[in-house]
């Protein structure tokens, strides 16, 4: 018993030692598949289908950093983590990526070591009550229940939101936001908080959306983007210019539809022909081939495109674009310049 | 002659310590325990260099930082400015009530059902059966999360109660209140109370009440006991033993009743106000799912330590009491239990063990144990996660070495002398 103890210690000491040896690029493409750290569902964002593919907005980034390194957007095995699970899987060497809705924050960039590659979604902590309360702002939620998961942002805006303001109220917390989803329907909790996106992702899952309001305080800043471990700046730059492709690709212009046309040959303009990889040499820069952002968009099409199919107005979600549209357009979303 | 001489002399050699039967155990001991610290220097060594290439390091300093999240059950003063540290405490000042509550609910429903198990009535027999293979035969998680969903699914939303015409209504005289998130239940309030004490330069307080009723009940119990010696010897001198009862009786509940109604106690009722009922003591549906579960769990297996205790106890024994013409119930209490605990204690000990260390399956529920503060949260704000793991797995380690040496006292002190 307890020599098979030391064993597994070992076992395992030893594959933390080769995981950190080798640099991610060249792991991944040994492996031929990339290891995706996700949520355990949330809709809209990640969740398997009913042909249990994973769908979702933080999936497609996966998908298409799949596309760059591996030259295919389904080489990508997606690893569920929890609020509480989600780092350590990325620390141990578990996941090569996280895109999970985590916030980009200075104690996880700084002390958990970990490196925020830009962000997919600006989002903010919201709340949402049943109608039936009667309740039309957050300040109005003295003494009552919370529910929220455990190991997240969302806790400590509470904590401080409700602090700020001197009222009081009960936490219940649950490790996975399944859970808080269906202790709030069972009415154990009066209140269910979490990001706006969230909140509206989880209600188109109820069986009756319209019982229930979002509040209108929005009260934290929740930039949320994929996360990689600190170290491998190689790697770093993948994922970033991954997303930073997605974005440009929707100020270009360029779109799933398009991509191929816009590849074949070079184009009046000279950005698009370097991202393209028909001029200049950035892929290769990059540790890549020259293709490679041809294949980020041909995945599942630019930003704007990933938006529309899975949290837009015309899906379930229904999502508007708020800070996520484009500088150009009003929003927060600016990709620096491919040169 | 010469031979005699060697016999004398033995010189020592170094095969000796392989082939001489004196030397060989110490040294395979040696050899073992210089590979055993071998074996750990190089896992030490390599978690450390491993985490010096992560850029890591061992550091505790965050037990005294700002924990900033809140914990919903309390029983010290804490909120979100109070440290990581305070907020472990907490944690496991909740592993210890759910596991003090859920060793005696399990204890009690295990020791009945064992001895029903054994009953002559068949019907009685069978079902005490199907309990113990229902419940020990089902992973313990499963069961916490079922009775977790039935709390909180079946029992009435707390705005249930309001109204003219409500659809539920408080039990026991309105005195309890079950809903959907939890039990709302009387305290216990005094209002002539003595107050709080601080330990510690104050960073936790204690309710003097509380220690004097303690002190008081306690103080009775001993007094009770000198009654019962002073019975025995009677007893042994003269064959005639005086009864007792009433007294011991008056001396334990008497002096502590008085000193109630001098604090002036009364009971704290729970009242709906705002969004949930205030007052009383609330009972989380955390805490009443994860009791229920662990103790039905830990029940089935106590209950099976208690009836091997009791036919390990061989039933001569039953019938040389009666022959001696003992009554049945003295007969039990004198012959069969004291015999049956020497076999039932020590498991006893295993089993209220483990269910201290499945109450860590609390956070499956969202009951904020130690696992869930400092190895949950605590973990997941600081990313210390060698060092809360490393001090959670001590704390637990000292509850375990804790409980087994109170129970193994206990044993040694009731221990049958055989003779």
């Amino acid at each position: 018993m307890k020599k098979s103890l030391f064993m597994g210690a070992l076992l395992a000491l030893g594959m933390a030692a080769t995981t950190l040896s080798a640099s991610t690029l060249e792991e991944v493409k040994a492996r031929g598949i990339l290891n995706c750290g996700t949520s355990t569902g949330v809709a809209g964002f990640s969740l398997p289908d009913a042909n249990n593919v994973y769908q979702g907005f933080d999936v497609a980034v996966c998908r298409a950093v799949a596309a760059a390194v591996l030259g295919d957007p389904m080489a990508v095995e997606f690893v569920p983590t929890t609020g509480k699970t989600r780092f350590t899987a990325l620390a141990s060497g578990e996941v090569d990526v996280l895109s999970r809705t985590t916030t980009w924050t200075f104690s996880r960039d700084v002390d958990l070591k970990l490196d925020f590659h830009g962000v997919n979604y600006y989002d903010g902590q919201g709340f949402m009550v049943p109608k039936s309360l009667g309740v039309t702002s957050a300040k109005d939620l003295d003494g009552a229940t919370v529910c929220i998961q455990v190991g997240t942002t969302t806790e400590l805006n509470l904590a401080d939101f409700f602090r700020v303001n001197g009222i009081t109220y009960e936490p219940v917390p649950t490790e996975k936001s399944s859970e808080s989803r269906s202790l709030y329907q069972a009415e154990a909790c009066d209140v269910y908080t979490t990001d706006a996106s969230g909140l509206a992702s989880a209600r188109s899952t109820f069986a009756d959306p319209d019982a229930h309001m979002i509040l209108p305080e929005i009260v934290s800043k929740e930039p949320l983007g994929p996360v990689t471990r600190h170290g491998d700046n190689q790697w770093g730059d993948i994922v970033r210019w991954t997303l930073n492709a997605l974005i440009s690709a929707e100020e270009l212009g360029i779109t799933k539809a398009n991509v191929a046309e816009m590849a074949a040959a070079p184009t009046n303009n000279p950005e698009i022909n370097r991202m393209m990889g028909t001029e200049g040499n950035l892929g290769e820069m990059l540790g890549l081939d020259a293709d490679w952002a041809v294949r980020v968009i041909a995945a599942e099409g630019n930003y704007g495109e990933i938006f529309e199919n899975h949290l837009g107005p015309n899906t379930q979600i229904g999502l508007e674009r708020g800070l996520n549209a484009q500088w150009t357009d009003g929003g927060l979303l600016y990709s620096p310049p491919f040169r | 002659m010469a031979q005699h001489q060697d016999f004398k002399k033995p010189t020592f050699e170094l095969s000796m310590l392989l082939y001489d039967t004196r030397y060989r155990s110490t040294s395979f001991q040696v050899i073992a325990l210089i590979f055993f610290f071998s074996l750990v220097w190089w896992l030490v060594n390599n978690t450390m260099s491993n985490l010096a290439i992560s850029g890591k390091d061992i550091d505790f300093s965050f037990l005294v930082h700002e924990s900033n999240y809140d914990i919903n059950q309390r029983l010290l003063e804490y909120d979100s400015r109070s440290s990581h540290g305070r907020a472990a405490v907490l944690g496991v000042l909740n592993t210890l009530v759910l596991s003090a509550i859920g060793c005696i609910t399990a204890t009690i429903l295990g020791v009945f059902v064992g001895i029903a198990r054994l009953s002559k009535n068949w019907i009685v027999a069978r079902i005490m059966t199907v309990h113990i293979e229902i419940f020990r035969n089902v992973p313990l998680l499963l069961w916490i999360l079922l009775i977790m969903s039935m709390v909180a699914h079946s029992f009435p939303v707390p705005k249930h109660f309001r109204g003219a015409d409500p659809i539920a209504t408080m039990k026991l005289f309105d005195s309890v209140a079950l809903t959907n998130r939890g039990f709302y239940i009387p305290e216990p309030l005094f209002s002539n109370g003595f107050g709080d004490m601080g330990f510690f330069s104050n960073s936790f307080y204690i309710s003097i009440d509380l220690i004097v009723i303690l002190a008081i009940f306690i103080g009775s119990i001993w007094a009770s006991g000198k009654i019962k010696a002073r019975a025995k010897r009677i007893q042994e001198e003269t064959g005639i033993r005086p009864t007792t009862w009433y007294l011991r009786l008056g001396v334990i509940f008497i002096p502590t009743i008085l000193l109630l109604v001098y604090l002036g106690f009364y009971l704290g009722y729970p009242e709906l106000k705002g969004f949930n009922f205030k007052g009383g003591i609330h009972l989380r549906n955390s805490l009443i799912a994860l009791w229920i579960a662990l103790s039905l769990y830990t029940s089935a297996f106590i209950a099976e330590i208690v009836r091997s205790g009791i036919l390990a106890v061989s039933k001569g024994q039953t019938e040389a009491a009666g022959a001696l013409g003992i009554k049945p119930n003295v007969i039990m209490a004198l012959v069969i239990l004291p015999q049956a605990l020497k076999v039932i204690v020590p498991p006893l000990i295993s089993n209220y063990l483990n269910l201290t260390k499945n109450s860590s399956l609390a956070i499956a529920v969202g009951y904020m144990d130690l696992t869930g503060t400092l190895m949950g949260i605590t973990l997941n704000q600081t990313g210390r996660e060698l060092e809360t793991l490393l001090l959670g797995m001590s704390i637990y380690l000292t509850i375990s070495l804790l409980i087994s040496a109170v129970i193994n006292w206990y044993n040694r002190r009731n221990d049958m002398v055989e003779r």
